[in-house]
């Protein structure tokens, strides 16, 4: 591998701003000072690595944490995290959380009437394996309200925190369904202008990993900034 | 091959059902080579108001400037309390180079997540008192007067450090485009 120097800036359009009016929580905790361009240093450069010490094997399965089985339409995620190179990503810790089938969070601030389960929590994690791939076994979620406008609705979603292999790399994101009407209201979801990076939130139902009678496929991969490619002729030496 | 990061997105009011099991407030082990420092600080908006749902990660060198070694991986994560404050209790790090293998003044690398945010924020602390502050590559790319909000303040006891994060205003943190 060439030494890497420099990760890649966004492309235009793909990454929000700090300051969303439309997401009114944007107004009081956006900076309003002009950021300052950092380079990429050691400490940039590196993040932190962890194991199956910490994350154990099962925390993958969301279904199985309590007792009984949680109520709602059992899913399968998966999907493989890439660099912007289109090289996997491999051994990095993928945090998720999501509301329950009803679109609650046992949460103490979730004041939204609709029940908990006493059979699901909501929170996994795995690492992925040397290819990149990860795999979930959840429940689908349900929409809830919040109060960021007038009758406004949070379209079914499951956020995921990925670490990648630098601190420049650290995303956090959401995960949408294909099809859902209210993703075109939703101020999150349309954040960016991009509308292709848009429809990249949104995951894909996928017969391959759908396991027949017993839970949907639904397919996400995520995509973690990829280091600046050095130009062909500098490329001597790279094993890859 | 050439593809695009995935958008970021916001880790909404939520956050702690996912990511809490995981808090990391003390880095250091006993017998990990290290002057012992704690850092705390609190977390305001623009009203003045506590940040009470913010998640802080921290990633820093252990003390001869190595990033990941084995006895001290040097990663932290705290959650702001009812009061908007994170606390973490580590080791001074040593210095790393800079993109010019000129070397860093000690600093910690900072992200913050929080609801009303669609990505995190990047920061940085240094330490209050350091020679090698004033010729540091990175400090010296922030405009003079904005400098101070990057370098923590001396609490009472030996070794306590407040940096907070003031996300508005006249004395708003410096925040990377990293
Ligand atoms: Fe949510």
């Amino acid at each position: 591998m060439p030494r890497i120097t420099e990760y890649r800036r966004p492309a235009a359009g793909t990454q929000p701003d700090y300051l969303f009016p439309r997401y009114a929580s944007t107004v009081k905790r956006a900076p309003t000072q002009p950021l300052v361009l950092l380079p990429h240093t050691q400490t940039e450069l590196t993040g932190p690595v962890f194991g199956y010490g910490e994350v154990k094997r099962s925390d993958h399965d969301l279904t199985k944490q309590h007792a009984g089985d949680p109520i709602g339409e059992r899913i399968i995620v998966s999907g493989r995290v890439l660099d912007e190179n289109g090289r996997p990503v491999p051994n990095t810790l993928v945090e998720i959380w999501q509301a329950n089938s009803a679109g609650r969070y046992p949460h103490r601030i979730d004041q939204h009437d609709a029940p908990t389960d006493p059979n699901f929590t909501g929170a996994g994690r795995c690492l992925t394996d040397k290819r990149g791939n990860y795999r979930f076994v959840t429940i689908r979620p349900g929409a809830y309200p919040w109060r960021n406008h007038y009758n406004a609705w949070r379209p079914a979603h499951i956020h995921f925190s990925l670490f990648g292999q630098a601190m420049v790399q650290r995303l956090v994101t959401q995960m949408y369904f294909p099809g859902d009407p209210l993703l075109a209201e939703d101020p999150m979801f349309n954040c960016v202008p991009d509308e292709r990076a848009r429809q990249r939130l949104i995951s894909t139902l996928d017969w391959e990993t759908t396991i027949p009678e017993i839970a949907l496929g639904y397919r996400f991969d995520v995509v973690l900034r990829g280091p600046e490619e050095t130009p062909m002729e500098n490329r001597k030496g790279d094993k890859r | 091959m050439s593809l695009h990061a995935t958008t970021s997105q916001t880790v909404g009011p939520y956050l702690h059902i996912g990511l809490t099991w995981l808090s990391i407030e003390k880095l250091a082990l006993a017998g990990v080579p290290g002057e012992r420092i704690s850092i705390e600080g609190r977390i305001l908006d623009g009203d003045g108001e506590p940040v009470n749902d913010a998640l802080v990660e921290i990633w820093q060198a252990d003390s001869r400037g190595i990033y990941g070694g084995k006895r001290f991986r040097g990663f932290g994560r705290s959650a702001t309390d009812g009061d908007g404050r994170f606390r973490f209790q580590t080791i001074k790090p040593g210095r790393v180079p800079g993109t010019d293998g000129k070397m860093q003044a000690p600093h910690i690398g900072v992200i913050v997540f929080m609801r009303g945010q669609l990505k995190h924020l990047v920061s940085r602390v240094y330490f209050p008192g350091e020679p090698a502050n004033a010729n540091d590559p990175v400090l010296a790319l922030v405009p003079a007067k904005r400098r101070g909000t990057l370098i923590a303040k001396k609490r009472g006891k030996a070794g306590a450090l407040e940096w907070n994060v003031i996300l508005q205003g006249k004395d708003e943190t410096v925040f990377f485009d990293s």
